[in-house]
């Protein structure tokens, strides 16, 4: 039993030797590259920006991208899109044209006044809204899936204005 | 048997300090009394004596458990436990004088007894202090697992003996509960004895559980689950844990309603574009659709009766309540007051609705008489919900959020009683009283 435990611990002590070891290696090569190092990108902030500074990761994960933005809000107890969110879902909407294989759930909520069962329905509407908009982009039908959680997923825990405009939302996901 | 009285005096105070210390080892609900009612019937009830030996003294005091319970109906003012002058456990015992002199109108006196193995024969008697004579009494034999309900039953009797009134002490609420875990929230589906003493989980989740809903002879529940990222309607049987799937359509399936008979569901589905009712038989599945309307139509209620549906519609641009035949045909909108009524329900005797309105943007509970359609606001919180009746229409619990935390409460018919019910930690929601089980 302590042979077993001493060439556990061995064992052990050698790969962490060895993990460290390469380590030490991998950045070693990285500092002596061809200088495309991720310092030398300015300020671009994030690893995956690359030297012409064009968007080389997923165009849905694009900063600057209006797909970007994958939330939408509403007022109290309506669900009309407002004017400020049709270039986002514009953008979706042409993305799923030219995707036809992408689909997105659209999920409806709502904040936590009035009464459940009833902000179930008109989390729906507001899911409803948003696909029936995409459907005008001439989006399938087959592409968008809709989901209503009511109240029972605030994006903010909060009890007041500020938490509520951001619970009446709609959430696209890919 | 004399010396044994001081001795019991004494674990009766260790029984006291232990019995807190027990509950808050629970993740139960804590039951406060926020308004109490003035006028309420002075009554005494002395601990019930344990004639057993100290080893097998039961956990929980009878004579407690039935105070707590007049005490919560705001219709009883029961004297403290520190202010008896004597503690008889039987009528003899009883100087009426001693209970004359505090000024209690009537007094509950009681013993429990070992009966068999592992079982209780609870005794006890009702008097009126001023006539000296004996209203009622009974000797009941019980188990040590049904010894609460046991005392629940005793407090049912005492009350209806003294209010006309049928108590429901030995009823259970089920309710919501969400606790966070880490970034995850814990969703679950508790049942509790209506005091708030042995809470159980009957299904937990990550996802929402809603719309709690108990079948007529209490031994189902029908709720909403969003397990697998949609919203499916279950029954589950509370005492053996099966569940079935019943309704998992396209859209919105949500807001069960039991009928009288418990041989249908009223629901909310959207499969047909947007959410109607529609009535389920439960056992072959079938559907009748029964509002076919662009709004909103959802929260739909049984008549006692079983012969009409309430229900929550915004076909008048706002919420408001209407009621149709369970035949079908056209729907009729009871509410006109404020601009917002929503998830009404019927008293048990069919007279009122139970219902939350909205008043200067505050969210509260409110009843309708069906006779003269008179609104009437029992509460005053501004995100008042979900309200419940009692099985004999004496209270209603309902969902309020205090302090930032959502928690239960329960007000008096007339609106002069009320009391919170808290979880130690976490929110909780949707409660819904049980009807009397046998």
């Amino acid at each position: 039993m302590k042979v077993r435990m001493f060439q556990w611990g061995l064992m052990l002590a050698a790969v962490l030797l060895f993990s460290g070891c390469s380590t030490f290696m991998k950045s070693d090569s990285d500092g002596s590259g061809d200088g495309a190092s991720v310092s030398e990108s300015g300020d671009a902030s994030t690893s995956g920006a690359s030297r012409g500074g064009i968007w080389q990761g997923h165009p849905l994960d694009n900063p600057d991208s209006p797909l970007y933005t994958k939330v939408i809000y509403f007022d109290f107890d309506v669900s009309d899109i407002r004017q400020e969110s049709i270039p986002t879902l514009r953008a979706h909407a042409e993305y799923l044209l030219s995707n036809t294989g992408a689909s997105i759930t659209v999920e409806g909520h709502c904040d936590e006044r009035g009464s459940r069962e009833y902000n179930i329905g008109l989390g729906e509407r507001r899911a409803s809204a948003i696909k029936r908009f995409m459907e005008a982009e001439g989006v399938s039908s087959s592409q968008i899936n809709t989901i209503s959680y009511g109240e029972e997923r605030p994006a903010d825990p909060g009890h007041g204005e500020a938490a509520w405009s951001m619970n009446r939302r709609g959430v696209l996901v890919y | 048997m004399k010396y044994l009285k001081p001795f019991n005096f004494f674990t009766f105070l260790l029984l006291l300090i232990a019995l807190p210390a027990l509950s808050l080892a629970k993740p139960g609900l804590v039951i406060e009394i926020t308004e109490g009612a003035e006028g309420a019937l002075p009554i005494a009830v002395v601990p019930f004596k344990w004639t057993g030996s100290v080893a097998q003294r039961p956990e929980h005091n009878v004579g407690s458990i039935i105070s707590n319970d007049l005490k919560r109906s705001g219709l009883f003012n029961p004297l403290e436990e520190s202010k008896m002058l004597t503690r008889p456990s039987t009528g003899d015992e009883v100087d009426f004088r001693d209970w004359r002199t505090v000024a209690v109108e009537n007094i509950v006196v009681g013993q429990v007894q070992p009966n068999g193995s592992g079982g209780y024969l609870v005794r006890f008697q009702l008097f009126d202090v001023y006539k000296g004579e004996q209203i009622t009494g009974f000797s009941v034999p019980t188990t040590a697992s049904n010894l609460r309900s046991t005392a629940h039953q005793i407090a049912d009797i005492v009350y209806e003996t003294l209010t006309g009134q049928a108590g429901a002490f030995n009823t259970r609420i089920a309710y919501v509960t969400s606790v966070n875990r880490g970034d995850k929230k814990n969703i679950a589906l508790q049942i509790a004895d209506a005091d708030g003493f042995g809470p159980e989980t009957i299904v937990e989740s990550s996802e929402p559980i809603m719309s709690p809903a108990w079948s007529p002879d209490g031994k189902k529940l029908a709720y909403v689950s969003f397990e697998n990222s949609k919203p499916s309607i279950f029954v589950q049987e509370v005492y053996t844990g099966r569940r079935v799937k019943v309704s998992s359509f396209k859209g919105i399936n949500g807001a069960p309603a039991w009928s009288p008979d418990g041989r249908y569901l009223a629901m909310t589905l959207s499969k047909g574009g947007n959410p109607d009712i529609y009535v389920m038989n439960v056992n072959t599945r079938k559907l009748r659709q029964l509002t076919s309307h662009w709004g909103i139509d959802t929260e739909p209620a049984w008549s006692p009766d079983g012969k009409f549906i309430v229900f929550t519609s915004d076909r008048p641009g706002k919420p408001q309540i209407y009621r149709v035949a369970v035949t079908g045909g056209a729907a009729e909108r009871l509410t006109f007051e404020g601009s917002y009524n929503a998830r009404a329900s019927y008293s048990p005797d069919g007279k009122n609705l139970v219902m939350v309105t909205r008043v200067n943007g505050h969210y509260r509970i409110a009843t309708l008489d069906l006779e003269n359609m008179r609104l009437n606001v029992l509460t005053n919180g501004s995100l008042d919900e979900s309200p419940s009746f009692a099985p004999n229409g004496s209270m209603v619990i309902y969902a309020t959020t205090t302090g930032g935390r959502a928690e239960l409460s329960a007000v008096s018919f007339d609106g002069r009683v009320r009391q919170r019910l808290a979880l130690q930690s976490g929110d909780v929601r949707e409660p819904v009283w049980s009807p009397y089980t046998k």
